[in-house]
């Protein structure tokens, strides 16, 4: 369990408190790895590494990452996850039944490879006054991520597989993307695949998301989509999410923010990481555990007698993991 | 020199015309194929699912069902793209139907050829508590998979006159010769016994064990022998102690595995396995359907949950492997619970049997 930043350390608290009333047979390894606080050295990355290797899957806040430059390119959270390989990202976005938004009974999929594309770290100054960033698409990496995505289709009964991209102006980058991703496509004859254009999927996303079943992407377009769909169905505070490498799994929150400004106030709302849990019981093969985690959770929120203030009422977040 | 090397590696990839794909393992947990097959395959698989289940083993199947009915081999090419996809099936045995015209192909031998799942292996061991003629048995059959006799070239030359090819190449015996020298140091095995005909098959089993020497000669801590395989029949049933390793082409290794599964107690009980460069498939050693005892809850399981455990092992879960082998092996010294009626004696219900008390 890395706690990370901002509210981190509050939701932990919740899981770990439902988890104790639940007597879930689960017991966490803590290790606080932040920039902000100065919590984070190579020796602490080493230890949460050493922790991986032994427990193989985590769960995980956000790990604040200050915006200046100071000489590292790469933030902590994502050596994390190059070091441990976890290339595919995946966010269910599922609407919670008795909350109310503009979409409901939303039930879409959005899978990310996180481990190159714009988040490669190589930037420099050419000629004074001209930066340089690359982004890095290779044909190794599109093809296990969009491997992935289609096993995830096949794993879940999904019918269909939309990859996203910006082919028409990266024609050679996000042009071998997409042509993995075709390729791969090939050895899963019984689902469909399309493709679609970044900002036309971001338009189709707030008009009609109902067409879409699972999104596969590189890195940038599925940061900024994983948000976007979050919003669809109630905020950072209620989509749970899971990176995955061949042999680690970190469960976490669909859109990763800190929250810094909610921190102290118990008002960060539990549903994401708690859900997140739920996800990260089953695949603990604890079945029984994970769908009375995420049953309790589901049925608090639709008997809406207990809210927190980002899903409209007024109300302290410490009652409604209690009621658990 | 290691450049060398892989760019021989990726030449080779490029001659082969397709690339294979990583298999389906996210975050330790693994996607399997299961084909559950006609006959006793579906409920044999159930019971493994099940055991599996109890035993928290991170494994998910997909599962693929081929009809056998059918004309079209729509099926069977699912079933293979499945496990292209995945990497490693777990197969009950799939019904050849004989009154089919020769165009239709066994779906099982389709299977492994165009996976390429060219060794077959298998491992005949006494099992405590199963009495048998003979003890202490400890054989490893590895079995050339793709072609000899099972080449499916047969054509009436002239009316009344069949000729059926059985082809031999060099390549393959090759691959298949060292695929078995390989395993038997790695299992730290001392003899090799190749099986053949080459005193009347004089050119085609002869390429056979002309690649058999000249691999031996690779493996000087290995011994090295040959046996002819109306002999080896004999040998097998009088004294099987005598066998350590055994290689053999196709039609010797279906007919000598089930003389040792004979030899151990029956059909119920040995696992088989078969192993191409990039695929696994695992199944029970004498791919029977059991048809006749199909539904009725009285088919031995033991071959294919230890099928399942040659599965673990081969994606690395050795704890779990291990776990349920030793679980199955304890089941059999009980006495109480002994499952089919023709092998083991006293009847029990496999249902009860897999189930933890």
């Amino acid at each position: 369990m890395v706690p990370g930043d901002g509210v981190g350390p509050e939701l932990m608290t919740a899981v770990k408190e439902v988890f104790k009333a639940g007597d879930v047979p689960v017991e966490f390894e803590e290790f606080h790895l932040s920039e902000v606080q100065n919590m984070a050295s190579e020796e602490k990355l080493d230890q949460v590494l050493a922790s991986m290797k032994t427990n193989r899957v985590a769960m995980k806040g956000k790990i604040h990452t200050p915006m200046e430059y100071k000489g590292e390119l790469a933030s902590y959270e994502m050596r994390l996850r190059r070091k441990l390989d976890l290339f595919a990202n995946v966010v269910h976005v599922n609407s919670l039944p008795g909350y109310s938004t503009r979409h409901n009974n939303l039930d879409l999929v959005i899978i990310r490879e996180q481990t190159e594309g714009e988040y490669s770290s190589l930037e420099h100054e050419s000629v004074k006054g001209v930066i340089e960033c690359l982004k890095i698409i290779t044909r190794e990496k599109s093809r296990r991520i969009a491997k992935f995505a289609f096993d995830y289709a096949t794993k879940k009964g999904r019918s269909k597989v939309t990859a996203v991209h910006k082919a028409n102006i990266m024609k050679l980058a996000d042009g071998l993307f997409l042509q993995s991703c075709a390729e791969v496509a090939e050895l899963y004859p019984k689902i469909k695949y399309e493709t679609i254009i970044i900002d036309n999927c971001c338009m189709q996303l707030v008009q009609n998301p109902y067409q879409f079943d699972v999104l596969v992407m590189p890195n940038l377009y599925g940061n900024i989509i994983d948000n976007l769909a979050a919003g669809l169905v109630g905020g950072a505070g209620v989509v749970p999410g899971e990176s995955y490498s061949a042999e680690y799994a970190v469960f976490e929150t669909g859109a990763r923010h800190p929250f810094a400004q909610a921190v102290g106030r118990n008002i960060a709302n539990p549903t994401a990481m708690l859900l997140s849990a739920a996800n990260m019981l089953r695949h603990l093969n604890l079945e029984y555990h994970s769908n009375m985690v995420s049953e309790a959770v589901k049925r608090v929120i639709k008997q809406g007698k207990v809210r927190t203030r980002d899903l409209g009422v007024l109300h302290h977040r410490g009652f409604c993991a209690c009621r658990h | 020199m290691v450049v060398l090397f892989l760019c021989l590696i990726f030449l080779f990839f490029l001659v082969q015309g397709q690339i294979i794909p990583p298999p389906a393992k996210y975050g330790g947990r693994h996607t399997v194929t299961l084909i559950p097959g006609d006959g006793i395959g579906p409920e044999l698989v159930n019971h493994v699912r099940e055991l599996f289940r109890f035993s928290c083993v991170p494994v998910d199947f997909e599962v693929v069902n081929v009809n056998s009915g059918l004309d079209s081999e729509d099926d069977i090419n699912n079933a293979i793209t499945a496990i292209r996809r995945n990497g490693v099936a777990l197969k009950g045995n799939i019904e050849t139907n004989h009154s089919m015209p020769p165009s239709h192909k066994s779906r099982n031998s389709l299977l492994r050829t165009s996976l390429d799942l060219y060794a077959n292996v298998m491992h005949c061991q006494s099992l405590p508590g199963v009495q048998t003629r003979h003890k202490n048995i400890d054989i490893i059959i590895i079995r050339e998979n793709t072609e000899g006799e099972y080449s499916s070239l047969e054509h009436e030359s002239v009316s009344g006159v069949v000729e059926c090819l059985k082809i031999i190449t060099r390549v393959n015996s090759l691959r298949i010769a060292e695929y078995a020298f390989q395993l038997a140091r790695e299992k730290g095995r001392k003899r090799v016994t190749a099986v053949h005909k080459a005193n009347i098959m004089k050119l085609g089993d002869g390429l056979f064990l002309q690649c058999c020497k000249e691999v031996a000669s690779g493996y000087p801590d290995i011994t090295f022998d040959s046996m002819i395989v109306d002999n080896t029949t004999m040998q097998l049933v009088s004294k099987p102690q005598q066998f350590d390793v055994m290689l053999m082409p196709n039609l010797y290794g279906n007919v000598v595995s089930n003389v040792c599964a004979g030899l151990v107690g029956g059909p119920g009980l040995v696992p088989g396995a078969n192993y191409g460069r990039a695929y696994a498939v695992f199944e029970t050693a004498t791919r029977n359907t059991g048809k006749s005892i199909a539904e009725r809850n009285i088919a031995n399981p033991t071959a294919m949950i230890l099928a399942g455990c040659l599965m673990l092992d081969h994606l690395k879960l050795h704890a779990y492997a291990t776990m349920i082998r030793s679980a199955v092996l304890t089941t059999m010294n009980e006495t109480r619970v002994h499952c089919t009626r023709q092998t083991l004696g006293v009847r029990a219900q496999p249902l009860r049997w897999s189930r933890p008390s």
